[in-house]
């Protein structure tokens, strides 16, 4: 029998050298599905990965019944009851808790000159210490108490007039830009950072802040710190993860992108589908006298339709590849930022081809191949051998 | 008309690729129509129709508020016709994921300027008159089934009573807008009842997120909204005045690439599986060469083998097509946003259906000229010949 099915299957392979036409329609429909695939979850994935890029040793306190950094608010005697928190990591008796407030600001967006609203965060030089992963590439630190901020690496490539020397003109401010820093891609390499006590005034704020971002002193002490802090009867606040708050913040962009990458990829499926349909069919009917003569020699049925799916499987894996690798090629990395609504602001994050995409969008050309040839095949494998031969 | 039944009889003649290349356009054509659905949602979806509004917010962030007593002085400017006021609340419906706008509003004057809002005169009525009143566009009413006289819980997120409760509001009206002129998913209350439960000096109290200005002429909107802003400029906070259209496609910019990028790939397949799908058309019609030479010898002139020839792939991709078209309006007007309120309102504009069309008749022709053509040309001895 598997000599059967091999033997059936080779001769079929040959011959689709004599199909070339009809089998690169179906290899490229496939493909097209696959780039689609790949392409739009592609985004969702880079988006993913910022919620990857948090640091496990970080938790950020914010106010209980917040959802974003933008509708919390503490003010310092607050920031001070959380440095107090057992689980707080210490360095020489300093609290590594790191007050932070949130302004949004225009900046033109590189490519189209549109004003985008950018996050500016107002830190005091804890911060540092907590974000401890957050380095400088390229010129200096801010000098606390100056006009002077630091832009993440993401942020430069992604506004205009970013460069170190040059200003940012918010309001009536004017901020020097005085260094590039990045921090193991995560959201805040798309922010501009500045000393918050030189932001409190000029955004008028009362020396308020939003959020708090706290080291731990162990990964495994965060339900420590959020026992000791949902407890407090000084305050009332909501601990997370960074990881878990990245998580939430791009969670309806996520949500967007693969819903409408379901719909879109869905519709191309399904005409993929037809397509290999009529391949597999145009394939059956130009081999319809070689099939009757096989199954007149008594080759079984079952290895005829086996060797119609292995093709259909096959010119669907050759599509899937085409695709994959062009989705590879022209998108994986690929710089860019969107609206997040959730935040009233921009996100930067990079496209992302995994290799868990691109296995699921082989597996999903070879479904569709396979749906596609399973009518054909058992078309062949039910040609009334006599009428099939005399028709010709 | 009367080799209508000829032209059906070629269609017939290999029932399944018939059918399943029909079905290939029907696909094709109802992923144009979503596609361009979706592209008008990115594009911030409506078709603003108040060419004559304009749009005031602080002018340094977004996030900042606007004194409420700006107003007046904004109403006795030059040019200016209306100003109505409304504050971004936030706030959480059950769960963060049940996202919809809420907005403060002065109810009077923001009807009075978005005459777009379709409300029966006695939920108005009612809303006006009821302090804790809402009114809610009509999608976001059917989504969470609320209906007239409903009580709302909201959880504040940026103003919060002070002791802590969620606000509650009572649905007195649902709004209709004619379609594609304004989103249907907001909700609107009291800007009075939002001011007087914040205590003085909290963030909001006396202060509004953004003013929206009706200008007396459409024309002079650009100058009306510098006047405007040259009028707080010795003033803190400055503002930054612009029409409404553009407030709108900033936001539609801003969200940028991954709309342009998703789009132009699937639209480049489509474009390429059109042109796979005219290919396959057309190879039907080579293969009935001979049968041609047949048609031609019984006496059918060049031009009527021609018409015959095009009629039958004229017919797939206007049955297909059309199909396909209505499927789509069919389907974005029955499940609506596939993301289910993150994208702005879709819907398929006239003039995107008109380019479907287009599309449809070019690929009926495209499909069927060059066959049609060599068709026209054959002679009848020599495509008998080669078989």
């Amino acid at each position: 029998m598997l000599v059967q099915i091999l033997a059936v299957t080779a001769m079929n392979l040959q011959s689709i050298r004599q199909r070339l036409g009809s089998a690169a329609v179906a290899v490229f429909n496939i493909a097209g599905v696959v780039v689609v695939f790949v392409a739009v979850l592609s985004i969702a994935e880079g988006l993913r990965s910022l919620e990857a890029a948090g640091d496990p040793d970080l938790a950020l306190v914010l106010r209980s019944g917040s959802d974003t950094e933008l509708t919390s608010g503490f003010y310092m005697e607050h920031v001070n009851a959380i440095a107090e928190a057992p689980a707080v990591a210490r360095v020489n008796g300093e609290a590594l808790a790191s007050p932070e407030l949130l302004v949004i600001i225009n900046v033109p967006l590189r490519r189209n000159g549109i004003e985008a609203q950018v996050p500016l965060r107002g830190v005091l030089p804890v911060a540092f210490k907590v974000h401890d992963r957050l380095s400088i590439v390229a010129g200096r630190h801010f000098t606390p108490g100056r006009n002077e901020v630091i832009v993440g690496r993401a942020a430069l490539r992604q506004y205009a007039g970013l460069e170190i020397g040059s200003t940012i003109k918010s309001g009536p401010n004017l901020w020097h830009v005085v260094g590039v820093f990045e921090d193991a891609e995560s959201v805040a390499e798309g922010e501009i950072w500045c000393d918050a006590r030189v932001a409190h005034p000029v955004y008028n704020r009362n020396n308020s802040y939003q959020s708090v971002s706290v080291a731990l002193t162990a990964r495994n002490q965060f339900d420590a710190l959020k026992d000791a802090l949902t407890t407090d009867p000084r305050l009332t606040v909501t601990v997370m993860r960074q990881s878990e708050y990245f998580a939430d913040q791009s969670r309806d962009l996520q949500t967007m992108v693969r819903s409408l990458g379901l719909v879109i990829t869905g519709l191309l499926a399904l005409g993929a589908i037809f397509a290999a349909v009529n391949t597999m069919y145009s394939a059956v009917a130009a081999r319809t006298r070689e099939i009757a003569t096989l199954r007149a020699l008594g080759f079984d049925s079952l290895a005829v339709v086996v060797s119609v799916l292995v093709e259909a499987v096959l010119l669907g894996a050759v599509g899937a590849g085409i695709g994959g690798v062009l989705a590879w090629i022209a998108l994986d990395g690929f710089q860019t930022s969107t609206l997040n609504f959730q935040m009233f602001s921009q996100v930067s994050f990079r496209f992302a081809v995994t290799p868990v995409l691109l296995w699921q969008g082989l597996l999903c050309a070879v479904v569709l191949s396979l749906i596609g040839g399973t009518l054909p095949a058992l078309r062949a494998a039910r040609l009334p051998v006599i009428e099939a031969l005399r028709e010709l | 008309m009367k080799f209508a039944p000829l032209v059906w009889r070629s269609l017939l003649r290999r029932k399944l690729r018939t059918v399943f290349t029909l079905l290939s356009v029907v696909v094709a054509f109802t992923l144009f129509g979503v596609l361009m659905a979706i592209r008008t949602g990115f594009s911030a979806g409506i078709t603003v129709t108040g060419a004559e509004r304009l749009v005031m917010l602080d002018k340094v962030s977004m996030i900042n508020a606007v004194p409420l007593r700006y107003r007046a002085r904004i109403a006795s400017a030059a040019g200016v016709a209306d100003v109505t006021n409304a504050n971004w609340f936030g706030g959480i419906y059950q769960d963060p994921r049940n996202d919809f706008a809420k907005l403060a509003v002065d109810a009077e004057s923001w009807l009075r300027v978005h005459p777009e809002f379709v409300v029966a005169d006695g939920q108005r009525k009612s809303w006006l008159a009821n302090r804790t009143g809402a009114m809610v566009g009509a999608d976001t009413a059917r989504r969470f089934g609320w209906k007239i006289g409903d009580r709302v819980p909201v959880q504040g997120t940026i103003y919060r009573p002070a002791d802590g409760r969620p606000w509650e509001f009572t649905i007195d009206a649902i709004y209709d807008t004619p379609e594609g002129t304004a989103d249907r998913t907001q909700f609107f209350f009291h800007q009075a009842y939002l001011n007087e439960t914040l205590a003085p000096g909290a963030y909001g109290r006396d202060e509004v997120t953004f003013f929206v200005i009706k200008v007396a002429n459409p024309r002079e909107a650009e100058q009306v909204a510098s006047r405007l802003d040259a009028l707080f400029d010795g003033a803190s906070p400055q503002t930054r005045t612009a029409t409404e259209k553009a407030f709108v496609s900033s936001f539609a910019n801003q969200v940028g690439d991954i709309g342009a990028i998703m789009l132009a790939i699937a639209g480049a397949v489509l474009f390429a599986i059109l042109m796979v799908i005219g290919n396959t058309m057309a190879e039907a019609t080579r293969e009935r060469t001979s049968e041609l030479a047949v048609l031609k010898t019984l006496g059918f002139g060049d031009g009527r083998i021609f018409t015959l020839v095009l009629a039958e792939s004229c017919l797939i991709a206007l049955a297909g097509g059309g199909l396909g078209l209505t499927l789509a309006i069919a389907g974005i007007a029955l499940v609506g946003d596939p993301t289910s309120g993150m994208l702005p309102p879709i819907h398929l504009p006239t003039g995107d259906v008109a380019r479907g069309l287009v599309l449809i008749v070019a690929l009926g022709v495209m499909a069927g000229l060059l066959p049609a053509l060599q068709a026209r040309r054959l002679l009848i001895v020599e495509a008998l010949r080669r078989r």
